[in-house]
């Protein structure tokens, strides 16, 4: 099996970017902290809303400027509905479904996770821009799917 | 064994009747041709929906009571991605396949035939629960939304079919090998072989989640199902049914597109290992589509980027051999200048314009697949309509028109009929319509997605958000761009109407190229594909291994269905 010269210098740049840009995911995702949300938790879809975690969902500050919530999302809203933060606050959530598979996102931001029944999904931001963010589902959860929508407030 | 060879590939001048003279037996043409007319009838109706969608989409048209534009979504996936896809390539892939083995095997044929007919039953099937409005779950079918417990064995049967019709080009692969001791088998075979090999993998774990999952779920024989098995299971087909289209598509590019600008193959053997590579590496690449999903660690979803990285360097083999093969031809014409050659091309051959143009769509179509696969980056853009824009670069123009190049060589080889210059002409403009309403629609969802707006939702301003203000003026271009693909859509079916029933006769052949240096053949264990199943069992079993195990032995209560009219 002959390869030609330039095929090999063409295949040994590429798989040289290649591992480069794979070295800059891997120091991304295990130094820099930066690896997609992957909370490994579960629980019973269909006690979800009774559940200790999910039962009294509201902002609950933890602490300097530091917060943390528990969303359910559900056909076809996110509970509790829109929230006002303070600027530069971080923000933990909890979120987990009753009913079928939602996504999380959260416009102008790179807040974005799934939300599978059974599981439960954790995600975090900080809020340094004051603004109108948009929630939105951005996974087909039925027929009222682009209803699915609340904001979040930074003031 | 039955008999084979009773359709040798003739030479012109030898002709016995007019099928023997294209090299096809006419019961091959018309098993070929069979699988073609589903294609023809699942473009019409997966392109109306796509119309349909963006004009809705973009707030230009509201539908009536009876249909939801999710019922629409679902009809365009499973139409363009599970049948319009599936049924061309088994129409093409045989038609090739009997050209350069002299034939297919009376079993093939067989199999062939029953795998036709379980196909279209299920197609049809589920077409009827789609369009009354009793399967509103997207191609995808997320549990635990429910569809019609019908609607799934109309799926059910399609996926049967696909693997009897594998069956089938086994059966006509080994059989050529068998008389053939010691010989390679032809490139263009290979190439059937390795997707078929691929579309077994896919059916099983596709056969898996719906047979014994989804089916007794969705008839009540279980309570709950576990979303997250589903999911994975779903995308071990989903994203190995993508490379199935590329696989088929650039088998064109290998073996056809030398011989239609009058070169040679670049290199056989570097093909071959191409191939292989595609075929080993491939499945695993689906756990990218779940990289924000929980459940999965993220040490797990690293191991997945890596593996879904491997693809890529069949993508840079193919690059280089193409041009490389291009450059050859025009130097054999006496081109001396350094890309002198590149005018020699024959641009105005519509098979030739047809497979560059989807050639050169595959370079930000494979971009945008290494964007996606990333960790991070798949953050940003995961579910927003940027995603759809990947896929309509990379199956939409890619692999579309690829096999729009490729119909005008296959209906003809069929028909026995021949490609006039008017048609030509008429499939040259049809690419650049096609290609420029991609263009516009695929880049308008990219940059859309990349403003947030997310894929696979109905026409919504957001209680007014100035976010999704924004995102209008794309809608609209979006919906612009499909209706310039319809125009696209509309001119290809006329040419492709013409070329079966209206030419004049010819003697259209199947391009086939041959190799630049035989005495360079890859070694005789390429053929022997038990290698390969065993190299692909392997890492799929690396990827998927310790994630189902979790998943099957976890505490997940599973989920009750939620019924999606």
């Amino acid at each position: 099996m002959h390869i030609h010269r330039y095929e090999k210098l063409w295949l040994i740049i590429g798989s040289i970017i290649l591992f480069i840009f794979l070295g800059i995911v891997a120091v991304q995702t295990f130094f820099l902290d930066m690896g997609p949300p992957s909370h490994a938790e579960m629980i019973d879809p269909q006690s979800v809303r009774e559940s200790e975690i999910f039962a009294d969902p509201e902002l609950k500050e933890i602490g300097d400027n530091e917060y943390e919530i528990a969303i359910i999302a559900e056909m076809f809203t996110f509970q509790p509905g829109d929230l006002e933060i303070p600027a530069g606050a971080t923000v933990h959530f909890t979120l987990a479904s009753p009913d079928v598979t939602h996504g999380f996102k959260i416009t102008d931001t790179n807040v974005n996770v799934m939300v599978v029944p059974g599981h439960i999904s954790k995600v975090s931001h900080t809020f340094d821009e004051p603004g109108e963010y948009l929630i939105l589902c951005n996974e087909y959860c039925g027929l009222g799917h682009e209803f699915m929508a609340n904001t979040i407030t930074v003031k | 064994m039955a008999h084979i060879n009773e359709a040798p590939i003739l030479h012109k001048g030898v002709a016995v009747n007019d099928a023997a003279a294209s090299g096809i037996t006419s019961r091959d043409i018309r098993l070929s041709a069979a699988n073609l007319s589903i294609a023809f009838i699942a473009i019409m109706v997966g392109g109306i929906a796509g119309l349909l969608q963006g004009l809705v989409r973009s707030g230009f048209l509201e539908l009536p009571s009876w249909i939801s534009y999710y019922a629409l979504l679902t009809a365009h996936g499973v139409m363009f991605i599970l049948v319009l896809t599936s049924f061309f390539s088994i129409g093409y892939l045989y038609a090739g396949t009997s050209r350069v083995l002299g034939g297919l095997a009376d079993k093939t044929i067989a199999f062939g035939w029953a795998g036709f007919a379980l196909m279209s039953v299920g197609t049809v099937m589920a077409a009827f629960f789609i369009l009354t409005g009793n399967a509103n779950v997207l191609y995808t079918f997320y549990t635990p939304m429910q569809a019609h417990p019908w609607f799934y064995v109309g799926l059910a049967l399609i996926v049967v079919g696909i693997l009897l019709n594998c069956v089938g080009m086994f059966i006509t692969y080994q059989s050529w090998r068998k008389r053939n001791p010691g010989k390679l088998t032809p490139l263009f075979a290979f190439f059937a072989n390795a997707v078929f090999v691929l579309w077994v993998f896919a059916s099983l774990f596709i056969a898996v989640f719906v047979v014994g999952m989804v089916i007794p779920w969705a008839f009540g024989w279980v309570p709950t199902i576990d979303p997250m098995m589903g999911r994975t299971l779903f995308w071990a087909f989903g994203h190995t049914l993508v490379n199935i289209w590329m696989l088929t598509a650039i088998s064109a590019w290998y073996v056809s597109m030398p011989k239609i600008i009058g070169g040679k193959v670049f290199s056989d053997s570097l093909a071959r290992v191409a191939v292989v590579i595609l075929v080993v590496a491939n499945v695993p690449g689906g756990f990218h589509h779940q990289i924000l999903d929980p459940g999965l660690s993220v040490e797990l979803k690293f191991l997945h980027v890596i593996q879904t990285f491997m693809i890529i360097f069949p993508s840079l083999m193919t690059a280089f051999a193409m041009l490389a093969t291009m450059e050859r031809a025009g130097r054999a014409k006496g081109v001396r200048s350094l890309l002198g050659w590149w005018k020699t091309l024959p641009w105005s051959d519509a098979r030739f314009f047809a497979l560059i143009v989807a050639m050169f769509a595959f370079i930000p179509a494979g971009l945008g697949g290494i964007i996606n696969a990333s960790n991070q980056i798949n953050q940003v853009v995961h579910n927003s309509i940027w995603v759809t824009g990947h896929l309509h670069l990379t199956v939409g123009t890619t692999v579309m028109l690829t096999f729009f190049g490729i119909s005008y060589w296959l209906i003809p080889y069929l028909s026995g009929r021949r490609m006039t210059q008017t048609i030509n002409r008429l499939a040259v403009i049809q690419t650049i319509v096609w290609a420029g309403g991609m263009l516009l629609m695929s880049g308008a969802m990219h940059i859309n997605g990349l403003l947030g707006s997310p894929r696979r939702t109905a026409n919504t301003t957001y209680n007014g958000s100035s976010a999704a203000a924004d995102w209008a003026m794309y809608e609209t271009l979006m919906a612009m761009g499909g209706v310039i693909l319809v125009i696209g859509m509309a001119l290809l079916l006329y040419i492709w109407a013409q070329l079966a029933f209206f030419a004049p006769k010819g003697d259209a052949d199947f391009p086939i190229g041959e190799d630049y240096s035989p005495s360079d053949a890859s070694p005789l264990f390429m053929d022997r594909w038990s290698i390969w199943v065993a190299l692909a069992t392997v890492s799929i079993a690396i990827a998927y291994v310790i994630p189902l195990i979790d998943f099957a032995s976890g505490t997940n209560p599973g989920s009750p269905p939620f019924l999606m009219p």
